[in-house]
């Protein structure tokens, strides 16, 4: 896209005009423009239009933070702090308490990262180091083919192929070998938090690998020829010259991985099971911040509900935006200045 | 003389002792290779699978009457998609109405008039935005629309995806019109053209295939989103226009018939995203086409 060559500007170059008479013209036109009297006012408008627009981002940031507050002052005033550590969810009772989600939200994402993390950095360092040049362009594409899949579509492909694949091979595999742990126990259901963090994983695998390609292709070529002239081999060129320099601004992407795991709603709504519950066993069914938001909100019937659910938003909404900030400072800090890719 | 060159040449190549690389580093080096070629294969391994069986499952279920009717109640076969494939027609084109001038203002805004602080607050923001759960956005646009007319619509939709594309719109206009040499911006004020017929008629306009692109990347992003809609559009079982009233949507029908126990629905829900990822899919290669030879190759 960026070194894709820039059409040449038209320009309607004005007709050559009469002698006198235009020379008059001429001189009545430049007469405001010597004399700086051109009219500033469109200039003006347009600055401020503009300026307008730009503020309108920062605007819309302050909108989302209001909205959020003002809507769960009600939960706040009830159950303060305590609503954080309560893992009671009851509508009936008007008793809320955001553990359970809180859990569930955590632990999907970490267990995402667990799977994607590796794979990611494997296919990132493939792209860039290893491949063959002609490989490269489709592979990448591909890669990030997978980043354009709307989320409800890799909900209905978990619901009935992942989820049955896990049920009937994984699980049984997972419970004879790693049983003993606890983590890999109980019924293989097949939907619950595992099929939750292989699916989230699937789905910031692309992200990941993206924005790493794009942190080991800033690594200068210097460092990889003088690691090599040391009599490296090329893992030990990838390991000591190339990954070790971009180690922040890798860690930035798994951060922004992260980010997108935490917020992630359809996919996951459609497979963890639904059940607010803190499971020692992946097994188990869970629930998450973002899913309890996507079944209740739009039957959330009395005030305190929505306030609570509307709390839950907050609570989602000030930790991405903690992890995202801290994500994109590391990968400026690799990158200079120069955005990471922010479209994925 | 050349004889004893290279013979001198090898006699020093043998006397400095290069150390052969260990097996165990050679090993090590192979081992990594090989783990790479692996992670590959697993992460390309699913989106084959989902392509597989998108299509499989898809292409069976698409017909005339899924592209014409409307839902069917519970039990009854057939009935199709049509009014949801409309209503995410409509709140689409609210979204891109609302959010694509906004997007690009704040990009010229960025590159034309924010090289400095309040450029960067914008530009952390805009990051920051982006990464904002669009289930959040949702509870935005319901407290800003919803809440004061009392009724979901897809004017609320539209708006929830219209935030959400901002900021990938604003980002990527500002790097497009960064790419636009200087000096073809003071060429034009050398010409006694002024600041903002410069930036609309000679930066934004060479800039135009790269912005149109990137407008391209923010609707697919959004085409497909679900779980603003849930709160805000709804959903409908049945044709609607209006603006102000509960709306269908294609990823909402897709999500409804999914986690419904029916067959017939699952069957229709495989459709569905077929033919959302068509759509999506043909929406962006049609405009790509359009910017490279067709109608707008010119602009």
């Amino acid at each position: 896209m960026s070194n894709q060559a820039l059409p040449r500007p038209r320009f309607n170059a004005p007709e050559p005009e009469q002698a006198p008479k235009a020379a008059l013209k001429l001189e009545a036109r430049m007469k405001p423009l010597l004399q700086g009297k051109v009219s500033e006012v469109p200039d003006a408008v347009f600055g401020w239009a503009m300026r307008v627009c730009g503020l309108a981002v920062v605007a819309i940031l302050g909108l989302i933070v209001y909205q959020l507050v003002v809507g769960s002052q009600l939960s706040w005033h009830a159950f303060g702090w305590k609503f954080f550590g309560q893992s009671d969810w009851n509508p009936v009772e008007d008793q809320y308490g955001a553990l359970p989600f809180m859990f569930g939200t955590v632990v999907s994402s970490l267990l995402s990262l667990v799977i994607a993390v590796p794979l990611s950095l494997g296919v990132a360092v493939f792209i860039t180091e290893m491949c063959p040049i002609g490989l490269r362009g489709m592979l990448s594409f591909t890669t990030e083919l997978l980043a354009a899949i709307p989320s409800v579509v890799y909900g209905l492909w978990a619901i009935f192929v992942l989820v049955p694949i896990l049920r009937e091979y994984v699980q049984p595999f997972l419970a004879k070998t790693l049983g003993w742990t606890g983590l890999f126990s109980g019924p293989p259901y097949g939907i619950g938090m595992l099929a939750a963090g292989v699916i989230l994983a699937i789905m910031i695998i692309p992200i990941i690998s993206s924005i790493t390609r794009e942190v080991l292709t800033v690594v200068p070529q210097h460092q990889r020829e003088a690691v090599l002239a040391l009599g490296a081999t090329r893992w030990e060129m990838i390991r000591m010259g190339v990954l070790r320099n971009a180690r922040a601004g890798i860690v930035g992407a798994v951060i922004l991985g992260l980010g997108r795991a935490l917020g992630e709603t359809m996919a996951v709504t459609m497979v963890i099971g639904n059940r607010p519950e803190i499971a020692k066993s992946l097994f188990a069914p869970g629930y998450t911040m973002a899913s309890v938001l996507a079944n209740e909100f739009s039957e959330a019937t009395g005030d305190l509900y929505l306030s609570a659910l509307i709390e839950i938003g907050l609570a989602l909404f000030f930790v991405t935006i903690v992890v995202n900030a801290l994500a994109r400072l590391m990968v400026w800090s690799v990158t200079r200045g120069q955005p990471a890719r922010s479209v994925v | 003389m050349l004889h004893t060159d290279s013979n001198s040449a090898a006699v020093l190549i043998r006397k400095i002792d290069i150390p052969a690389i260990s097996l165990r580093r050679r090993v090590m080096d192979r081992l990594m290779t090989g783990v790479a070629v692996v992670t590959v294969g697993i992460v390309l391994l699913p989106l084959f699978a989902i392509f597989a069986y998108l299509i499989y499952k898809g292409i069976g279920s698409i017909n005339i009457a899924f592209l014409t009717q409307t839902p069917k109640p519970v039990g009854e076969p057939g009935g199709g998609m049509a009014n949801a494939i409309a209503g995410s027609m409509v709140i689409l084109a609210i979204a891109s109405a609302l959010g694509v001038p906004l997007g690009i203002g704040a990009g010229i805004f960025l590159s034309e008039y924010g090289r400095n602080r309040y450029g960067d607050i914008v530009r952390f923001v805009s990051d920051v935005l982006n990464g904002v759960p669009s289930i959040v956005i949702g509870i935005v646009a319901y407290g800003l629309v919803v809440m004061r007319q009392k009724h979901f619509s897809a004017l609320a939709g539209g708006v929830a995806l219209a935030i959400m594309m901002i900021p990938t719109i604003a980002r990527t206009t500002e790097q497009m019109l960064l790419l636009v040499p200087q000096a073809i911006r003071e060429a034009a004020y050398g010409l006694g053209v002024s600041r903002w017929r410069t930036t609309l008629s000679i930066t934004l306009r060479t800039a135009t295939s790269g912005v149109i692109t990137g407008v391209m990347l923010a609707f697919a992003r959004v085409a497909g989103e679900t779980a603003p809609l849930l709160f805000t559009a709804f959903g409908n079982n049945f044709w609607n226009w209006k603006m102000d009233q509960p709306t269908a949507a294609l990823s909402l029908q897709i999500f409804t018939y999914a986690i419904s126990p029916f067959d017939e629905w699952h069957r229709q829900a495989w459709a569905g995203a077929l033919v959302l990822i068509i759509l999506i899919v043909g929406a962006v290669a049609a405009v790509r086409l359009a910017v490279k030879h067709g109608t707008l190759a010119g602009v």
